[in-house]
């Protein structure tokens, strides 16, 4: 009988102490002009290409080991002189440009647009256009908010929550196409009224819609708000309190996450949100986390509007009864020669828009959307001015992550929910 | 109804041309729409006059001009301010009691190219507590330089930085006044009315990073 096999006694490795480690365990990096390092600092380059970047932005950081020192942000890579086509196209073809701005909430800014044009001419919309535009506003908020916390969950590593949330906007896409006809660029509005009135029950799809998310939206607050994993990547993460919103005329969900008192809506009541019954969610942290949680409520408050809209509207006419603005019916168009005149001079010269300048804005999905329009007469602006709130924060991007870490920043820039399209316009 | 019918065919047609035309001159900026926010600025007049008027005690000739509502086309006061003094007259309308206007919402600028001093830079102020809005104007020559916002607005940057991209308006005390949306090696400024509307400038190489902007 053979001897049980016994394993050979190893002494087991002793570590060696830090000081007795090989010379080239400690890492040096020469100062080398040509080189991007300096004294171990290093300078990375983000975008405006990256999976981590909301478009075509770019950011420049200089890292101290995985600490943002310093930073500078870069975009404009998706220019299109919007502003300058708003100077040499008529008012009517410029509505298609709108889509392009937000175009995560491309409702809202068409509504903004028209209502801009509306008051330089002083056009009042009959009930039924105003309140379907209300509704393609919320319509348009929510999926805006949707999208914004799903994504920035998903550049944490929160995939579910993303599905729940991208689901419901679906769905939401499918009403907007069977109001507008197509799901994301809708140039549904038209000056003075609306390109088509809602299908028959619209609204109350848009109703059974919102009953519905308001169940998904309680499921997904329960599936993230509590977790721990994300309260750790949001709580206190990329901090920006009252004073610097000021300064940096934040607006919308990321300025009421810092506690300021601020919206269009309740402030400057347009359309008819004097008649609807609506809270505005504000909280005080001004951190990733405050914001993700003044989104979601303000989806709750959205989806109450909703359904208070389609409880409110009635039947009725979609257009004003100024004769300025009025596109002619199709039937006139084709048998009458009066009507085919006054289609070919609409759409080829436009129609005129008094002298006057005036800066409209609305609440949009992340904040002020204004359009400043100089009018000198005529049917194209003299100035056309989009006041984007993508810009304004932006800009707070830089002194909202120096001294965070670099996988913060992430968490941050999707947590203010910047626009390529609008950044740029 | 029957004196109407009674008239002959060229005496209706030259009584009723002009009547519309009046009916729609009338329909401006100045009417006021309660869908589209109408009720909120009627009920500024007064608050708006008073204002106006401070403002004129205050600064004396540094207020050139003032456009009030019901007389010239524009929906909220517009007052011209002179260069020298604007920085001034923004830090006391953003902190004075009865102002309050604490929040810019837009800087921008408008190219009135046959005009004399050709460029307007528009500040659009909104008050967050009284829920005012006011818009604060200067005037400036081409190559004429403005004072920066920055010292009242940090926000006020990246927005004079695009009208000086995108207008060629210099602001004096900038920190940084660089191009913003078009690239550095841009030649023209894009929203000027003269400026081309075809034509191309096409660089190799994208704007490399600069180290510089880090220290």
């Amino acid at each position: 009988m053979k001897d049980a096999v016994k394993a050979p006694e190893v002494a087991a490795e002793k570590m060696p102490d830090r000081a007795s480690w090989p010379q080239h365990y400690n890492v040096h990096f020469e100062k080398d002009p040509d080189d991007l390092w300096d004294e171990s600092r290093m300078i990375v380059n983000i975008g405006p290409t990256h999976p981590a970047m909301h478009g075509a932005l770019r950011m420049v950081a200089k890292l101290n080991g995985e600490t943002i020192e310093k930073s500078y942000c870069q975009f404009g890579y998706t220019h299109r002189a919007k502003e300058k086509l708003g100077e040499n196209r008529t008012y009517h073809q410029f509505v298609v440009y709108t889509d392009r701005l937000n175009y995560c909430s491309a409702l809202l800014n068409n509504v903004a647009y028209s209502m801009s044009v509306e008051r330089l001419m002083g056009i009042e919309l009959p009930p039924r256009a105003l309140w379907i535009r209300m509704m393609c506003c919320e319509l348009a908020r929510t999926i805006d908010h949707l999208i914004c916390i799903g994504i920035n969950a998903v550049d944490l590593g929160a995939f579910s929550f993303f599905l729940y949330g991208f689901h419901q906007r679906e769905e939401a896409y499918t009403l907007i196409e069977k109001l507008a006809g197509s799901r994301l660029t809708t140039s549904y509005t038209r000056v003075g009224g609306l390109m088509a009135d809602a299908p028959d029950g619209w609204e109350k799809e848009v109703k059974t819609w919102a009953l519905r998310t308001r169940g998904v939206i309680d499921e997904m607050d329960r599936l993230l708000t509590g977790n721990r994993i994300w309260r750790r990547r949001t709580d206190g993460v990329g901090p920006f309190d009252k004073e610097m919103c000021l300064a940096y005329s934040y607006t919308g969900p990321n300025a009421r996450a810092a506690g300021v008192d601020i919206d269009l809506r309740r402030d400057q009541p347009y359309l008819y949100y004097k008649e609807v019954e609506f809270d505005v969610p504000i909280a005080k942290t001004g951190d990733v986390f405050g914001r993700y949680t003044v989104r979601l409520e303000e989806i709750r408050q959205s989806l109450n509007i909703l359904i208070q809209c389609a409880d409110k509207i009635k039947k009725g006419p979609i257009w004003s009864e100024d004769k300025r603005v009025r596109i002619p019916d199709k039937d006139v168009v084709f048998n009458t020669m009066e009507g085919m005149i006054h289609h070919f001079k609409f759409f080829m010269t436009g129609f005129q828009v008094p002298a006057g300048e005036a800066y409209t804005c609305v609440e949009g999905g992340n904040g002020e959307i204004g359009f400043y329009i100089v009018s000198k007469g005529g049917p194209t602006a003299h100035r056309m001015r989009i006041r984007g709130p993508s810009v304004y924060h932006f800009q707070g991007l830089t002194p909202m992550v120096e001294g965070e870490l670099l996988g913060d920043m992430v968490a941050a820039l999707g947590s203010i929910n910047v626009i390529a399209g609008e950044l740029d316009r | 109804m029957a004196k109407l019918i009674s008239k002959s065919a060229s005496e209706r047609s030259r009584n009723a041309a002009p009547r519309r035309e009046r009916e729609e001159l009338k329909m401006d900026v100045r009417t006021l729409i309660p869908s589209n926010g109408g009720d909120w600025l009627a009920r500024f007049k007064d608050d708006w006059k008073s204002q106006v008027s401070a403002l004129q005690k205050r600064f004396g000739a540094d207020i050139v001009e003032v456009q009030m509502p019901p007389d010239h086309a524009v929906e909220c006061p517009v007052i011209y301010v002179r260069p020298q003094a604007i920085v001034e007259v923004l830090r006391f309308v953003r902190s004075e009691s009865g102002f309050e206007y604490g929040f810019l919402a837009d800087l921008t600028a408008v190219d009135l190219m046959p005009e004399d001093p050709r460029f307007e830079v528009v500040y659009n102020l909104f008050s967050i507590s009284k829920h005012w809005r006011i818009r604060l104007k200067v005037r400036a020559r081409d190559g004429e330089m403005v004072p920066t916002a920055t010292s009242v607005w940090p926000g006020a940057n990246w927005a004079e930085r695009e009208v000086w991209d995108m207008f060629g308006i210099k602001f004096s005390g900038h920190p940084d006044l660089r191009r913003i949306l078009m690239d550095e090696r841009w030649d023209g400024h894009p929203l000027r009315k003269d400026y081309p509307l075809k034509g191309y400038q096409i660089f190799p190489t994208p704007e490399p990073v600069k180290p510089e902007l880090l220290e």
